[in-house]
């Protein structure tokens, strides 16, 4: 049967606020699943708490809605259990960058076979407005009672830091573009990271629709290159490196979207499958059931007193 | 203590002490696995400081003619490889018992000892007398209490026994293990050839080793003389018996039932059991170590929610950042087993040492009311059961269920009978013949409580999990009249998960008829029973927390005594909860050490001549 895009909404109507840039993230990950032709059921979203967490309620896939901080685990849990899933996990920058960031830096260090999509707003929307770690020091947000007093975190460089493969940022206006890039995460093997630039008109009055339209350009399209081959010379891959740092921290006046940094390592299921016989064809939650006595059986044997 | 005679030679108590990471657990294997190989029933428990290397450690491995699951307070030999080990076991040798010594360590004043704290030196300088004692004066401690003393310089027979079969003097030193485990086998004249077969199976992966091993062990058997009265000799044959201990008897309880994922967070004692399913593939599990306990335990979820039998140990610092997470698999409705490895709390408290005191934390861990099942195991035999029962439970009734282990069953390794895997049938649990389309995954047609399941990722169908409050197909609700329903169709599954256990499975009891009875959890059945023979006392072991057994008539007109290791008496509460109960009498221990069998005898003799008060704690222990 012929996939539509219809097939990848709910029947619910979203509750987020008129304008909200969760819209444009929801409706850019239902065009890029429906354009790669993945089957609704063989993809779960996993998010955390948040107003961007409810987006897994809105897509006819399998979604699961988790606790605040925890989308990256549950995510992995279910990608090591059954790896021919397609798992999309996604967090708010207070979920993702704050209460989850130990998650961030754990799972950049495994490399598993997952797109990770931050929603950044700069807030806790959910909680009506406070700072997010991706507020800037000294903004002031309209709900804010003093000038934010921590600086921001950028999941950029957090994320080539702790190993991430493919690094992106995308624009939740720009659907077009945004569906585009999470199609290549998706795409990527590998963990991939796109931090979401989501405007909250409720909370965010600094960065607006209007701050960001004339801001946001496109790196890709104006020729930088992202792909890191493995048989990168070192010399080659320090230039690229110092090139990606210098596009990841640029903000202000212009604020780069696209693929940064794309680089190929081994996921973390071809890892596994080094130790674990037939793994991932023998994942826990696809192998038939049989053989348990057995596996016990020969957890014993390596005990006996005589042999 | 307790006026307990052992006839000798029946039952056997070796101790081993010396720095830690000296390779005293070794010696203690080698030892263990000799008497195994001889017919003997064997168990070996462990003490140890929170530290790598050079705190003073030590193991008791007993051998009796029967299968044994205490240890006694006073043992039969003690090998001290240090000077330390001199001093810190002074009245913990049977009278006619035998203590090996360097002469040289006895030389040593007390102050010399480096490693020894401050608290141990006041302790031990006062039992020699006062002052800065010489351990000469602990050797005349143990002689007035009727111990044999054997001096045998060890390291240096280490080193002349090495260099004599060929090796330098480094390698020499390196096989002290063997020499003193061979020393303690030749002065108690049993035959090498046990111990031979227990060094080669010990070093089989490094055939050098193995042979300039045996070779040390048949040159000690050469120089060192039996005691006059030795006569320790093979029983039988070991047969099919296997040497493990609670931390291997729950994994391989997990994988007879099925378990596919296990993530983890290092810590004491409760990472054995990932470390060891990490080392041996043929599990079949897949072993995540992770960044965090928070992490932990949501992988897991997240693989259980997937179809995955998941699982993971902790112990109470773990457990307690696990909560927010229990909770989620409570309101989700996810199968998720943890094996909660209690040690001495509160905070870090005493990392390797032994305790029951998380059992009120594991019954309310979390916010909100949720179901929840908790059983405790009593023994390596049980763990295996009850690690693979609670696979079965959690994935029949889609709840968390807690399995309480502590450090003693955890390091306490034994020779047992091989478990029957084939008695354990992996529960599929109740799955959805079909789904298409929209999958009401919470459906409140559901008998017990479980709406029958099918993993995310099916394909052809779909549906939500959600940490708030949900509908049937799983999205977010604040319906009063839903809520209502959610709330009772989770709690309908206490009620059914008692009935699938049936009382045999929820407490045993021993010797049910006497007057007084004696309750206890976890670890303590096995000292309990030794501790109470011939005394005209019962036993009931609690083996399910929550839901908890209908011990009512049982416990009609009965004097009750409690048993446990914590402060607060957390079960005696609990009992008094669910029976209206009181206890009589409460007996508990919260120093860390294993109860003794003549602590607990002295204990419940007390109870029965009237001369116990309501709350006795135990303290022995080193
Ligand atoms: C453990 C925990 N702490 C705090 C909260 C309260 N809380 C709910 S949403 C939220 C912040 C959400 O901010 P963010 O992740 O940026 O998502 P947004 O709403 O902005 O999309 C917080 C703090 C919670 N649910 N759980
Ligand atoms: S508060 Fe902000 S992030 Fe939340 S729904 Fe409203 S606009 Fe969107
Ligand atoms: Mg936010």
């Amino acid at each position: 049967m012929e996939l539509k895009l219809a097939d990848y909404k709910s029947d619910l109507a979203p509750d987020w606020c008129p304008g909200c840039g969760d819209y444009g993230i929801l409706s850019a990950l239902q065009t890029a699943l429906y354009k790669l032709g993945i089957e609704p059921s063989r993809a779960v979203l996993v998010s955390g708490i948040g107003c961007s967490a409810k987006t897994v309620h809105y897509a006819a896939t399998y979604g699961i809605h988790t606790l605040h901080g925890r989308p990256l685990p549950v995510a992995q849990g279910v990608k090591l259990a059954n790896p021919e899933l397609t798992v999309i996990a996604m967090a708010g920058d207070g979920d993702g960058m704050g209460i989850g960031a130990g998650h961030f830096v754990g799972v950049g260090r495994r490399n598993p076979d997952l797109l990770y999509l931050i929603f950044n707003n700069e807030v806790y929307g959910m909680t009506k407005g406070q700072a997010s770690p991706t507020l800037e020091l000294g903004a002031q947000p309209k709900s804010l009672a003093r000038p934010n007093i921590q600086s921001k975190v950028n999941p950029l460089m957090l994320a080539f830091a702790s190993g991430f493969t493919f690094i992106a940022r995308g624009y939740a206006y720009d659907v077009k573009n945004l569906a585009r890039l999470i199609q290549q995460g998706l795409e990527h093997r590998g963990l991939a990271m796109i931090d979401v630039l989501q405007p909250c008109p409720t909370y965010n009055n600094l960065h607006t629709r209007e701050w960001f339209a004339p801001r946001v350009y496109d790196i890709n399209a104006a020729g930088y290159d992202p792909r890191v081959p493995r048989d990168m010379s070192d010399a080659e891959r320090a230039e690229r490196m110092a090139r990606f740092t210098l596009k990841a921290t640029e903000w202000g006046e212009r604020i780069p979207t696209g693929v940064f940094w794309q680089a190929e390592l081994p996921s973390f299921e071809e890892r596994l499958g080094e130790f674990l016989p037939g793994y991932p064809k023998t994942a826990p939650a696809t192998r038939p059931p049989g053989g348990e006595a057995e596996r016990a059986r020969a957890l014993m044997r390596g005990h006996r007193v005589a042999e | 203590m307790g006026g307990m005679e052992r006839p000798a030679l029946d039952d056997f108590t070796w101790r081993v002490g010396g720095p830690q990471g000296s390779g005293i657990e070794t010696a203690a294997t080698l030892f263990a696995q000799a008497l195994a190989r001889g017919g003997w029933w064997v168990s070996a428990r462990r003490e140890y400081h929170s530290n790598i290397m050079g705190r003073h450690s030590y193991l008791d491995v007993r051998a009796s003619r029967r299968p044994t699951r205490a240890f006694f307070e006073r043992v039969n030999l003690l090998a001290a490889l240090d000077a330390e080990t001199l001093a810190r076991h002074l009245n913990e040798i049977q009278p006619g018992g035998v203590l090996v010594y360097d002469p040289d360590a006895a030389r040593r004043p007390l102050s010399k000892l480096a490693m020894l704290d401050g608290a141990a030196y006041k302790r031990i300088s006062a039992a020699l007398g006062g002052g800065d004692p010489v351990l000469e004066r602990a050797l005349e401690h143990y002689r007035a209490g009727g111990v044999r003393l054997v001096p045998l310089a060890l390291e240096p027979l280490a080193r002349e026994v090495g260099e004599a079969v060929g090796a330098d003097a480094l390698t020499a030193k390196k096989t002290l293990n063997t020499v003193a485990v061979a020393a303690s086998l030749a002065l108690l004249g049993y035959p090498l050839e046990f111990l031979d077969a227990a060094l080669a199976a010990q070093f089989a992966a490094k055939p050098r080793v193995a042979e300039l091993n045996r070779k040390v062990a048949a040159e000690v058997y050469r120089r060192v003389e039996p005691l006059a009265d030795a006569g320790l000799e093979p029983i039988g044959s070991p047969g099919e018996r296997i040497y493990v201990n609670g931390s291997h008897a729950s994994a391989m309880g997990k994988v007879a039932a099925g378990l596919g994922f296990m993530s983890y967070y290092p810590i004491t004692p409760a990472t054995d059991e990932p470390f060891y399913l990490e080392a041996h593939p043929e599990s079949g599990v897949v072993v995540v170590q992770v960044e965090d306990e928070l992490a932990a335990v949501n992988m897991a979820i997240g693989a259980s929610m997937a179809g995955a039998r998941a699982a993971l140990t902790t112990s109470g610092p773990g457990f307690a950042l696990m909560t927010e997470a229990l909770g989620f698999a409570g309101l989700t409705e996810t199968p998720l087993v943890v094996s909660l490895y209690q040690r001495g709390g509160p905070s870090t408290g005493l990392p390797t040492r032994t305790e029951q005191g998380d059992l009120r934390f594991a019954l309310g861990a979390g916010h909100g009311d949720y179901p929840r099942a908790v059983l405790a195991s009593a023994s390596v035999e049980d763990t295996f059961a009850d690690a693979a029962l609670a696979m079965n439970a959690a994935a029949r009734f889609q709840l968390p269920v807690v399995h309480l282990m502590d450090k003693y069953l955890a390091s306490t390794t034994r020779t047992v009978e091989p478990f029957d895997a084939g008695a354990v049938e992996p529960d599929p649990g109740v799955v959805a013949e079909a789904a298409e389309g929209v999958f009401p995954r919470f459906s409140l047609a559901a008998e017990g409580g479980v709406s029958p399941r099918i993993p995310v990722g099916t394909p052809g169908a779909g549906y939500w999990i959600t940490s708030d409050e949900h509908d049937e197909v799983g999205h977010i609700t604040e319906d009063p009249e839903l809520r209502d329903a959610m709330m009772e169709k989770r709690a309908a599954k206490i009620e059914a998960l008692r009935e699938w256990l049936g009382p045999e499975k929820m407490y045993r009891t021993h010797n049910p008829e006497a007057e007084t009875l004696v309750l206890g959890w976890g670890s303590t059945e096995g000292v309990a029973l030794e501790a109470m023979e011939g005394l005209d006392l019962g036993y009931v072991q609690v083996r399910f927390l929550l839901p908890f057994p209908d011990l009512g008539a049982l416990l009609e007109d009965k004097r009750l005594v409690v048993l446990e290791y914590n402060q607060s008496g957390q079960f005696a509460r609990l009992l008094t909860q669910e029976t209206g109960r009181k206890p009589d009498h409460l007996i508990v221990k919260y120093n860390g050490r294993p109860m003794t069998i003549e602590e607990v005898r002295a204990a419940f003799e007390a109870v029965l001549s009237g001369e116990a008060g309501a709350y006795t704690v135990l303290r022995a222990g080193v």
